[in-house]
Formats: structure tokens, C-alpha cells, sequence
């Protein structure tokens, strides 16, 4: 029996072993090999350059545009996407009858739930077509008639280099809300429902039994959260492929760091050049989890 | 994720036990209409941001393309159902087909080595093992982008750009992290003593598995399943480099974007897009719990 035991376990993993091992595990191991040489990705040859690659990045305007961008993406797309999420949360949980303290909810709770998740299961080019046609800078354009309306004159939106990431932004955090309101929601029922009666009970209104229970209740999630949405803005990259002009246009106003990969690893014939930066967008995924993780830990509630 | 079935008239009967509570707070009840009306204001407001989008794009894939820009809130004066016709012309069919083909071999592929490697690791002790899992969790935190030049040149050192073969290969080993995380933690709630029954009676251990364990573990078969089907549907990075010349639903739409700034034939456009969105909301609308659930569960835990 001990024999064909053995013999199972290694059957049933040999497949999907091997699979991932080839072509996730491998890739990734060889993309830090490649980032210390000069490798065309069209000749077999190439030679090892050292750190020149990394040296090289810090004189590349593109690259530095490109980071720069990202970083307003990491700071804003989190922070909203988690405020708005919170609030909407807040306002599914506290409405409805006062009595019904917790997670009970207002009417209509399942149908916001359904509503506002939908574009999480939409795949990034829908979105971006629906929204870059939205966006039209005519006068005509959806957006630009709804300005009109409220007496605004027609705005550049995508074609607006002080306004195109911005608008990529907000398409970011316009999908994301919904998915979050849901996970916070989750997270809001796992609450035991005595808690919120004792809030009740000692005289807790709508708003402090929010603040002062729910959220210091919901930090481990919110903490999550934040780690998932900043890897969400290091690593966008087919919404700013399908939306913007170049893509990364206007005059580089959306370039981002998996736009400038994409270039210089299958159009400019700088395989070694993309590895790097990729290398570099890793060490930036791993310093940001692990520092969020950090500065934001508080003592854990266990209930 | 609870859903008041409760009639909203129970709220106005003044129950016993209610005027007890509010007794000390007189006007509790105007505050409660304030608080849900400004509630349901903002909450409604943010419901038409989320639809109306999607409502605007199914009708403008009826409209013609001076429609769509010159009277963006009308609806077609006669309905354009040839946009359907030209967006098929243009290559709908075959990304539809090449989507349908890799998304029904990369899902299957996937919960089979997904759940016989997590059912493997949470149900069999033998060293290694942890090593194994972390080694597969990890995988859900790498950015793509990372391996995506590397892996470019695996896939075509192997002969495999713009294959369906290669596609569902690859598809599988980037859904297997999240599966095999999924089901590991699925396996391990389930009960022992219906399989050592089954061994007793002289059941192999794959035998276990595919008659037992695989028929027990259905529930989250089917939302892994499920968020399987719409991610690997939705996928757009992986095929935008490794299958340019066997396009699926979501690169051709990119690509009939790119080509309409030019051909200016927007009312396809819509439709293709109204062919990419629906079965995909279908699949939403029926199966709603376990999509968020399974979309949320593997964060919150």
C-alpha cells in the first residue's frame, strides 16, 4: 500500500507540475537571468552586461515617465476604490430599519450587489472600448453631452494630456468598486451579530457602531485590499494598451511601466533591456505588499 | 450577503418591542427615511454609472455609426441588425471560435490538475508536500509582466505561438495557483470517513478520488469552475503576445477598435462587443452567488 501511495501522489502531481514549472516558474526565473545581459530576443547569442541594464533605466526619461505614472496610479486607485467601497458598504449596511443593526441592510442590498460588481466580469478591452467611445472628444460625444447638460463646455478627456491618466484612473477605479463593496460586504457578515447588538445596547448610533466596531473589525480585509489594488496599478496594462492613442499618448501622458516591457521586449529587439524592468516592477510589487503589510498592521481581533 | 425578504410594511408596525427601543429617541423614525432616502440617492446614482455603460453599448451595436456620435442618447431610428452581419464578416466567428475552443480545453485541463493537485497536498501527508503548496501559492502574487518577454520565447521555442494547444497550456499553468489554492482549502472541509470507507472496500486512491472525493467536492468545483471560465474568457494579456495570428474575443475587440479609427464602421464595432458581453453576463446573472463568491472567497482568507 505504501508503494502505490507513493507512486499515486507522484502521478497525480508529475502533470501540473511539470506545466507550471515550464511555463510560469521558468519564465519568471529566467526573466532575472536575462535582466544582466544585452539579449536581442532575436539572436541566439548574447553576452552578460552586469548591472548596466538597471544603470541604463535610471537615464531613461520613458522609463522614469513611466513610473511616474504608475506611481499616481498606486496612490490613487487605492485610495478611492477603498473609500468609495467603504462608503457604499456604510450606506448598504446602515440603512434600512434601525433595529436591524449589523449587516440586515437597506432594500434592494442584492441588486446593488449584482449592479455594482458587473464590470469585474467583464474582460479590460470591453471596458475600454465602451469607455474610450464614451470619452469621444467631440461635442456629440456621451460625456462630453452629460457636460453639456450641466452647462460645462466639451472636454478632451483621452486626447487631454493633463486629463488622459486621470480618465485611466478613473475607468480603474469606476471596475474595481464593485468587487471590493462585495468583499467588504463578505467580510461584514462574518461579524457575529451579537457584537453589534451590544453596540446597540449601550447606545450606539448608525455612524459610531460603523467607525467604532465595523471598521477596526474589517482592518485585516481593507489591509488586503490594498496590497491587491496597488499590484492592480503596477501591473495595468490592457486597459492603457486599448484605450490610449500610441498607446501611452498623449505625448507619453499614460505611459506605464508593462507598456514600455511590452516595447522594448518585442519591438525595439531589447529582450535583456524589458527583463530588467521587469525585474524592477517585481522588487516594487514585493517592497509595496510587504510595506503595507507593515505600516498598516494593527492588532488583530479575533472573534 | 444577506437579502431582506422581510416586507418593507414591517417597518411602520409599531411593535411592542420597537416602541420600547425607540422610546427614548423621539423622531427616530423621520431619521431612518433621511438616512435610507440619501442612501438610496447615492447608492442608485452609482447603479446608473455601473449600467449605463453597458446598456448604451448594446444599443448603440443597433445604431449606425452617425448615430452613435451625433445623437448619442436616441435610440436607432430602424434597428441596424446588419452591424451584426459586417462584425461577423470582420472576424467575429473565427475569434469566437478560437475563444471557445481554448477557454473549453484550458478550463477543463485546469480543474483536472487543479483539483487533483490540491486533493493530493490536503489530503496526503508526505514530505514535500508544504513546499509544494507554497510553491504554487506564490504564483498568485507575481506580476505577469515579469515573466511575459521569457515566456514569449518558451512557448516559442516549443513550436507553440498562435496554437490552440499552446494557448490551453498555458492558460492552465497561470489559473492553476488560484485553483489549487481554491480547492486545497475546499478538500480539506470535506468529510474523511465516506473515503476510508471506500478504501476499505478496496478502492485504489485515484479510484477514491474520481468516484468519492471529485462527486463531494461539486459546490466548489463549480464556482472555481465558473471563475475559470469567465477569467481565462476575459484573458487578454497572454494571447495579445503569444497567439497575434489566432486572435480570441477579447484581442480581436482591441484590434477592431484599433481598426475603426480609421475604417469609421462603429455600429460593428458595438456588436462584436455585444457578442464578447452577453454570454459572459448570462453566465453572471445565473450564477451571481458563486461568481462572487468565488471571485471574493480566495481574498478574504
Amino acid at each position: 500500500m505504501q508503494h502505490g501511495r507513493y507512486r499515486f501522489i507522484a502521478g497525480f502531481l508529475a502533470a501540473p507540475l511539470t506545466l507550471y514549472v515550464f511555463f510560469v516558474i521558468w519564465p519568471f526565473v529566467q526573466a532575472f537571468h536575462y535582466s544582466l545581459t544585452d539579449w536581442t530576443g532575436v539572436s541566439p547569442e548574447f553576452g552578460y552586461v552586469g548591472l548596466a541594464n538597471f544603470q541604463n533605466l535610471l537615464n531613461d526619461s520613458l522609463f522614469l515617465t513611466a513610473l511616474r505614472n504608475n506611481a499616481v496610479l498606486l496612490v490613487g486607485l487605492p485610495l478611492v476604490t477603498v473609500l468609495l467601497a467603504l462608503f457604499f458598504a456604510f450606506l448598504l449596511n446602515v440603512g434600512g430599519s434601525s433595529r436591524s443593526a449589523g449587516v440586515r441592510g437597506i432594500r434592494g442590498n442584492g441588486f446593488y450587489k449584482l449592479a455594482f460588481f458587473l464590470p469585474q466580469v467583464l474582460s479590460v478591452p470591453v471596458i475600454a472600448v465602451i469607455w474610450s467611445v464614451i470619452m469621444d472628444p467631440t461635442s456629440t460625444g456621451l460625456a462630453n453631452s452629460v457636460l453639456g447638460f450641466v452647462g460645462s463646455g466639451p472636454s478632451d478627456w483621452l486626447a487631454d494630456p493633463n486629463l488622459a491618466l486621470y480618465c485611466v484612473l478613473w475607468v480603474l477605479i469606476w471596475g474595481s468598486v464593485g468587487f471590493y463593496l462585495v468583499l467588504f460586504n463578505a467580510a461584514m457578515s462574518s461579524i457575529p451579530r451579537d457584537i453589534f447588538e451590544a453596540a446597540l445596547i449601550d447606545g450606539a448610533g448608525r455612524a459610531s457602531t460603523f467607525f467604532r466596531v465595523t471598521m477596526p473589525l474589517l482592518w485585516d480585509t481593507i489591509q488586503t485590499s490594498w496590497v491587491y489594488l496597488a499590484i492592480l496599478a503596477l501591473d495595468v496594462y490592457a486597459l492603457v494598451a486599448v484605450m490610449t492613442a500610441g498607446p501611452g499618448g498623449p505625448n507619453n501622458s499614460t505611459q506605464v511601466i508593462s507598456l514600455q516591457i511590452a516595447q522594448n521586449g518585442f519591438q525595439f529587439g531589447r529582450a535583456g533591456y524589458a527583463s530588467a524592468m521587469g525585474v524592477v516592477l517585481f522588487f516594487f510589487t514585493l517592497v509595496i505588499a510587504v510595506v503595507m503589510l507593515r505600516i498598516t498592521r494593527r492588532e488583530r481581533i479575533e472573534y | 450577503m444577506t437579502v431582506t425578504t422581510r416586507p418593507h410594511d414591517a417597518d411602520d408596525v409599531d411593535t411592542p418591542e420597537k416602541s420600547r427601543r425607540s422610546a427614548p429617541h423621539p423622531g427616530h423614525d423621520s431619521g431612518d427615511t433621511a438616512v435610507n432616502v440619501f442612501s438610496h440617492t447615492v447608492l442608485i446614482g452609482w447603479s446608473i454609472l455601473v449600467l449605463v455603460p453597458f446598456i448604451w453599448a448594446l444599443v448603440a451595436a443597433t445604431k449606425t455609426s452617425r448615430e452613435i456620435f451625433g445623437s448619442p442618447w436616441s435610440l436607432p431610428e430602424s434597428p441596424q441588425w446588419s452591424n451584426f452581419a459586417r462584425a461577423w464578416d470582420k472576424g467575429v466567428g473565427d475569434y469566437l471560435l478560437n475563444s471557445i475552443i481554448v477557454v473549453t480545453g484550458g478550463v477543463l485541463l485546469t480543474m483536472l490538475l487543479g483539483s487533483m493537485t490540491a486533493y493530493v497536498l490536503a489530503r496526503y501527508e508526505f514530505r514535500g508536500n508544504r513546499v509544494i503548496y507554497y510553491f504554487f501559492a506564490a504564483g498568485m502574487m507575481f506580476p505577469v509582466f515579469l515573466a511575459i518577454v521569457p515566456l514569449f520565447f518558451v512557448v516559442q521555442t516549443l513550436g507553440l505561438l498562435s496554437t490552440y494547444h499552446g494557448l490551453i497550456l498555458v492558460y492552465t499553468a497561470y489559473s492553476l495557483p488560484f485553483t489549487v489554492f481554491f480547492m486545497h482549502s475546499f478538500f480539506r472541509t470535506l468529510p474523511t470517513e465516506i473515503a476510508e470507507a471506500a478504501v476499505m472496500d478496496g478502492c485504489s486512491h485515484s479510484a477514491v478520488f474520481f468516484r468519492v472525493m471529485l462527486p463531494m467536492a461539486r459546490p466548489g468545483l463549480l464556482s472555481i469552475g465558473i471563475f475559470n471560465v469567465l477569467g481565462q474568457w476575459n484573458q487578454f494579456v497572454l494571447p495579445s503576445f503569444l497567439s497575434p495570428e489566432k486572435p480570441v474575443l477579447a484581442q480581436g475587440i482591441a484590434q477592431l477598435l484599433a481598426s475603426q479609427r480609421y475604417e469609421g464602421d462603429w455600429g460593428a464595432l458595438f456588436a462584436a462587443l455585444t457578442v464578447a458581453m452577453v454570454p459572459v453576463v448570462v453566465v453572471y446573472l445565473v450564477f451571481y452567488r458563486q461568481v462572487q463568491a468565488g471571485l471574493t472567497g480566495g481574498t478574504l482568507k
